[in-house]
């Protein structure tokens, strides 16, 4: 890690610091889960919110992007949880074992914890007392040091445990729905899943925001045992003055599957971390997404796939449309170990501006330290091809409609990935109703 | 219905168009030839409104309409419909979404509301039977995957479910073999009506044999050079330009 010594600490950083000492007390969790939190607290203040002069972080600069820490949200009232529950209603068609969070507290009245047979969903709150803490709040994917996951290990207070048997094939999905609700304050969120050897299921986490200017910051960790297939569609929908950070750690044992999409459609600034590693031979992984945005928003993708096993494959495919100053980022890196040969994996990055002010920066990276494998990476940024819309508008189609035509074909590829109609419905109309926005 | 008077058009400053004159009346079918090069893409493209183009002088109106003071989606929804000569592919973009994007967009623009959808559905349906266009092809992205005459059809499958005014046919004949220049002059020839005017631009008599022009037109160097009946298409075929094209003539 790039550790800058500081003395002079930001508003932001100050804030956090003074946050911390008022809620450790409060924070769920035994002696050592208290102690995982400091070390994760003192980690982040050694380092301090990262600068563009961190290369991790040179596209998305966090300190100027994060310049006061809100506090931590209270529970959430009547009002709250009756907009919540508006705002959960595109969900409402889907069958699924639901735990809402609001302002990050569990509301019972909006989920629903029935399970099939082999299938446990749990709160972390418990688990954090329980002994299980600890390794809830360490995911061993995400790079050391990682301010997002540290931030996140030391503040959470409640989450989701998922646990598939071995063998179980989850027959509902599982969704995890995160509200914010309110004028402004912090939310932490952390699902930790594990799918037993044979399992399979589909996690769904979605992140819904009101007008509200709130910090929001989740972590997923999963875990894939042998022969297992887990499915995550991740839809962020934050406010549009929600600072979103969030992380995916995914570890894959042998002959596993993973398949995961997420949509970036909301947030004034947001981070989707997603780390993925390889363990075991003989797996694969899909890796897909699609962002939105228009105004000064940010969007960043910031992806490792660690192939450190033999034989296995990866696709990584994310596209991205902006509109008026709106940036994305790009950041993607597929490691190959030594050792692992056969390993065949490709990554594209493509953004579309439709606007002369928007930007997108895109920086694909090999690391390769095995001689037999398929590598390849490729990054596009243009815009719509005039000839083909001009073949739009001399059918009587106006141009901001012919270009949301384009667009939806430009996303369409990757969202028709989802498999689950319901799901790839609720991501086509968030899709649409960005497009019809804008026209 | 279509007027256009001394047109002048120029793209990156290389004049195209240079004096062209044209009056199409309601009901009638006009045919252009001419020479590769001679402008009349060119022409079609001007009229449809594509950006490229620079009008420098003249005027061309539809119903009285100024068609330049049009944007392209403006002139399609006043009456204006071009066959494109090398119709675009768009993947992503289902036939049939599309169909249902231009057919709403121009009721729309008219004041009317979205045609239901099984109303479209049928309608699509019963045109595309006609022109020999499969359902699997109205579910595939746009043109893609079509071959060259598949794409010609479903130029003319868009022409009969738009209903326009004026029908711009560019070279619409080409790359279609001998039964599909049957299908697609069929398709022409039952949308003819009073209200209704042709621009065919052709090389070849044989389409002119299965849609017969009230009137034929040279064109040659950016003007129309001469004008005629029918049997000036017979003409063309016996002698080519060489008459119109001065020392260049081949
Ligand atoms: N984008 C462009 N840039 C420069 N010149 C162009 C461009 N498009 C067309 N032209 C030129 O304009 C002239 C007329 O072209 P046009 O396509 O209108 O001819 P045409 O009569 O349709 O020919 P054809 O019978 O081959 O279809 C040609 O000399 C062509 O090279
Ligand atoms: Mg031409």
């Amino acid at each position: 890690m790039n550790a800058e010594v500081r003395s002079i600490r930001t508003a932001a950083e100050t804030a956090l610091s003074e946050i911390f000492a008022s809620a450790f007390a409060g924070l769920p969790g035994d002696s050592a889960v208290a102690e995982r939190r400091r070390t994760a607290f003192d980690a982040f203040k050694a380092a301090g919110l990262p600068s563009r002069r961190v290369e991790d972080w040179k596209y998305t600069d966090l300190r100027a992007l994060m310049r006061d820490a809100k506090p931590i949200a209270g529970a959430p009232d009547g009002v709250m949880i009756a907009a919540a529950r508006g705002a959960l209603a595109p969900y409402a068609a889907i069958d699924a074992t639901r735990v809402t969070f609001v302002n990050g507290r569990f509301v019972e009245e909006l989920s629903d914890l029935a399970t099939a047979e082999g299938v446990s969903v749990t709160l972390l709150k418990d688990a954090l007392v329980n002994g299980a803490g600890v390794e809830a709040l360490s995911d061993g994917v995400s790079p050391a040091g990682n301010v997002a996951v540290a931030l996140n290990a030391a503040f959470v207070a409640d989450g989701v445990v998922v646990s598939v048997a071995p063998g179980v094939t989850a027959s509902r999905p599982i969704h995890v729905a995160n509200v914010q609700a309110g004028s402004e304050h912090a939310a932490y969120g952390r699902v930790v899943a594990r799918v037993g050897e044979g399992g399979n299921v589909l996690l769904i986490e979605s992140h819904i925001g009101d007008a509200g200017a709130h910090q929001t910051n989740s972590v997923i960790m999963l875990d894939v045992a042998d022969g297992a297939r887990a499915e995550l569609v991740k839809i962020q929908d934050e406010s549009l003055d929600t600072l979103h950070l969030a992380t995916l750690a995914v570890r894959l044992g042998a002959k596993a599957e993973l398949k995961t999409f997420a949509l970036a459609a909301g947030a004034r600034a947001a981070r989707q971390q997603i780390y993925v590693s390889f363990t075991g031979d003989g797996s694969t992984a899909e890796i897909r997404g699609a962002g939105f945005a228009g105004a000064s928003r940010h969007l960043d993708t910031t992806l490792v796939v660690d192939h450190d096993a033999v034989g296995c494959s990866s696709r990584e495919h994310f596209k991205t449309a902006l509109d008026g100053e709106a940036r994305s980022v790009f950041q993607g890196k597929i490691v190959v170990k030594p050792g692992a040969q056969k390993t065949d994996g490709k990554m594209m990055a493509q953004a579309l501006l439709l606007s002369e002010g928007a930007e997108a920066d895109a920086k694909p990276e090999l690391e390769i330290f095995a001689d037999d494998v398929v590598c390849g990476h490729g990054a596009t940024v243009g815009a719509l091809d005039d000839e083909l819309l001009f073949y739009l508008k001399s059918r009587g189609i106006p141009q901001k409609e012919a270009e949301a035509l384009m667009v939806q074909a430009f996303v369409g590829e990757v969202i028709e990935t989802i498999e689950h109609e319901g799901l790839r419905e609720v991501v086509t109309d968030r899709a649409l109703a960005w497009l019809t926005a804008r026209t | 219905m279509l007027s256009i008077k001394n047109l002048h058009a120029s793209i990156e400053d290389k004049p195209i168009l240079r004096g062209l004159d044209l009056e199409v009346k309601p009901g009638e079918v006009h045919a252009i030839m001419g020479p590769n090069g001679s402008g009349k893409s060119t022409l079609s493209y001007v009229l449809a409104g594509k950006d490229d183009y620079e009008v420098t002088e003249g005027s061309a109106t539809l119903d009285g309409q100024d068609l330049f003071a049009l944007a392209a989606d403006e002139r399609a929804a006043a009456g204006l419909f071009l066959a494109f000569q090398y119709p675009l592919e768009i993947p992503g973009v289902a036939t049939m979404t599309f169909l249902k994007a231009a057919v709403n967009a121009q009721r729309r623009a008219r004041g009317e509301g979205d045609l239901p959808t099984p109303q479209f559905m049928k309608l699509v349906r019963e045109k595309a039977d006609g022109l020999g266009i499969s359902t699997d092809m109205l579910k595939r992205g746009l043109n893609v995957g079509f071959s060259g005459g598949e794409k010609k059809r479903n130029e003319i499958l868009q022409m009969a479910l738009l209903e326009p005014k004026l029908c711009v046919l560019d070279e619409t004949d080409s790359g279609l073999d001998i039964d599909a220049l049957k299908v697609v002059s069929e398709g022409v020839n039952a949308l003819r009506a009073q209200n209704r005017a042709f621009v065919v631009i052709t090389h070849y008599q044989r389409l002119l044999d299965h849609i017969t022009p009230d009137v034929v037109h040279v064109m040659a160097k950016g003007r129309i050079v001469r004008t005629g009946g029918p049997e000036l298409a017979h003409e063309l075929e016996a002698r080519g330009y060489a008459d119109y094209v001065g020392e260049a003539a081949a």
